[in-house]
């Protein structure tokens, strides 16, 4: 019982201190709220970054073209050899007419060269998706070496270039967003360190009136935690407003259609708790840290 | 009956300065007990070792059966709360109200409210200041302040009251007020009382025993003693 007595001493403690240290306690909250925002913006860009080149690698197809002297049963054979392999994710058919369509609609000069030709020229071919882009060429290799496919192609050299490209773009992001949690976990820390500096009589007249570590170090944690958690606030509706904003500003697409925004209802939620989180647990750390520092233990 | 029993004590600061050496002292349940001597004589790093801010390099010093020497920093809090101390600069918590900073090692110990409220109201009675419960600090005379600092350290009923110029930053007339007060906790409630003080009007009036340190060497301890350097029994 005594045990939760402290603990609810501590948390009404905190939230009077607060309170009664009340320019401390902006000054800590505005801090906080800016450094998130900057956490805040790197977390959406780098999300549809990360959600843009997802989207291009899903796209990325195989297409194997299947020689013209095999039968309906040799063409079942391939399929099934295809989908059998550990890398597969999707396949659909399509045959030589539907390219010749396809060709006819885009490419107008050779619509009536098409035409005239009695006979298609055309393959057709097998369009083969598979789970992770990193297997693209070396599933490519495998297929080609079927028997009965005339070649299998995945643009090697434009696709590999812009894999690669996706990756340092990814990389970048994600090292962008660590460096800026880090640099936020430091400057919401430093800043609690400061605001118990100018407290730290108060840390020595609690030793003095015989009041154990722990009980010293429970409110000036829970104030910490309600500080980040207070700073974390306006990051959160700040992001909630603007990223609705400029999602229905651009109908969910920048560029005509080519990069589409990742949906506010996926994003927004985890963002949210990302900087509710970051926010409180580094303000509660930082003052254990910070009262550790004047408890001589 | 022996409450504190100080043994071949000597402190040396890591900057190479003596604080005390070789001091042997033994203060007994109930008594009223002046330590005097100029400034640097030792007799603040005497106080120090008592309420364990500071160890002692060399002997023993035991309060209240505690080995003060073997105490671990995080254990310190036990001991303090066996004594209670009075600090020449009050050293009280500004954002506290008078009965919250009386309370509030009450409060740390996990009391419930109705067992912390008759003992801050009873303490705060013994000092006078039973009608300033809601004022802040920065609202109180030197005088007062004094005084909710004496409320805070007899709270918890402590066998030891520690007082380290308690009557350093006050002007005669308060500074009588504040001695009668500490008088009274040793007279009505037994504390034994230790107090460290320049004060010779008040050492040489009140007649009790006084012990005098100088150079960290104890040269003087004598009952009904005065307010004089080099006094020995």
């Amino acid at each position: 019982m005594r045990a939760i007595r402290i603990l609810f001493r501590s948390i009404r403690d905190a939230f009077k201190s607060v309170f009664r240290n009340f320019s401390l306690s902006i000054a800590s909250i505005i801090c906080i709220t800016i450094t998130l925002i900057l956490v805040a913006i790197s977390l959406v860009l780098s999300s549809n970054v990360n959600h843009f080149t997802a989207s291009i690698e899903k796209e990325l197809t195989i297409v194997v073209y299947l020689s013209n002297d095999i039968d309906s049963n040799k063409e079942k054979d391939i399929e099934n050899q295809i989908r059998n392999m550990s890398s597969f994710e999707s396949l659909v058919f399509k045959s030589k007419d539907e390219w010749k369509k396809e060709m006819q609609e885009s490419l107008g000069e050779l619509d009536s060269i098409l035409e005239d030709m009695e006979d298609n020229p055309l393959f057709d071919s097998l369009l083969v998706k598979v789970k992770n882009v990193s297997d693209l060429s070396a599933t490519t290799d495998k297929i080609s070496e079927i028997d009965g496919v005339y070649s299998a192609t995945y643009g090697k050299d434009s696709v590999d270039q812009m894999i690669s490209i996706f990756r340092v773009i990814e990389k970048v992001a994600l090292v962008i967003v660590i460096a800026l949690i880090v640099v936020t976990a430091f400057l919401i820390s430093n800043t609690i360190r400061l605001a118990i500096y100018a407290r730290r009589s108060e840390i020595e007249i609690m030793r003095l009136v015989g009041t154990s570590n722990i009980a010293i170090k429970l409110p000036f944690e829970f104030e910490g935690l309600f500080l980040g958690i207070l700073g974390s606030i306006i990051p959160v509706l700040l992001t909630i407003y603007a990223y609705i904003l400029t999602y229905d500003f651009f109908d969910g697409h920048i560029f005509s259609h080519m990069i589409e925004l990742v949906s506010p209802n996926e994003l927004l939620f985890f963002i949210s708790i990302i900087l509710v989180i970051i926010g409180g647990v580094v303000g509660m750390l930082g003052s254990h840290h910070a009262v550790r520092k004047y408890l001589k233990i | 009956m022996k409450l504190i029993d100080i043994k071949d004590c000597s402190k040396v600061y890591k900057n190479g300065v003596t604080g005390l050496a070789g001091l042997d002292l033994e203060i007994d349940k109930g008594e009223f007990v002046f330590i005097i001597g100029q400034t640097a004589s030792g007799k603040s790093t005497l106080i120090k070792l008592l309420y364990r801010e500071e160890k002692p390099t060399k002997g023993t010093v035991i309060v209240g059966g505690i080995n003060v020497a073997k105490l671990r920093n995080s254990k310190v809090y036990k001991l303090r709360r066996k004594l209670g101390v009075v600090f020449q600069d009050f050293k009280l918590l500004p954002k506290l109200t008078v009965y919250e900073n009386v309370a509030f090692g009450l409060e740390t110990l996990g009391l419930k409210a109705s067992e912390i409220k008759p003992k801050v109201l009873d303490s705060l009675e013994r000092v006078g200041l039973k009608d300033k419960i809601r004022v802040f600090p920065s609202q109180l005379s030197g005088g007062e302040q004094q005084r909710v600092c004496i409320a805070r350290a007899i709270v918890n009923n402590p066998r030891l009251l520690i007082c380290d110029e308690p009557t350093g930053n006050l002007d005669p007339e308060t500074s009588k007020e504040i001695m009668d007060v500490i008088e009274s906790i040793n007279r009505d409630l037994g504390t034994t009382v230790i107090m460290a003080t320049h004060d010779k009007e008040i050492v040489n009036r009140m007649k009790k025993r006084v012990i005098t340190i100088e150079n960290g060497v104890k040269v003087g301890d004598k009952m009904k003693g005065s307010y004089r350097v080099h006094e020995s029994n």
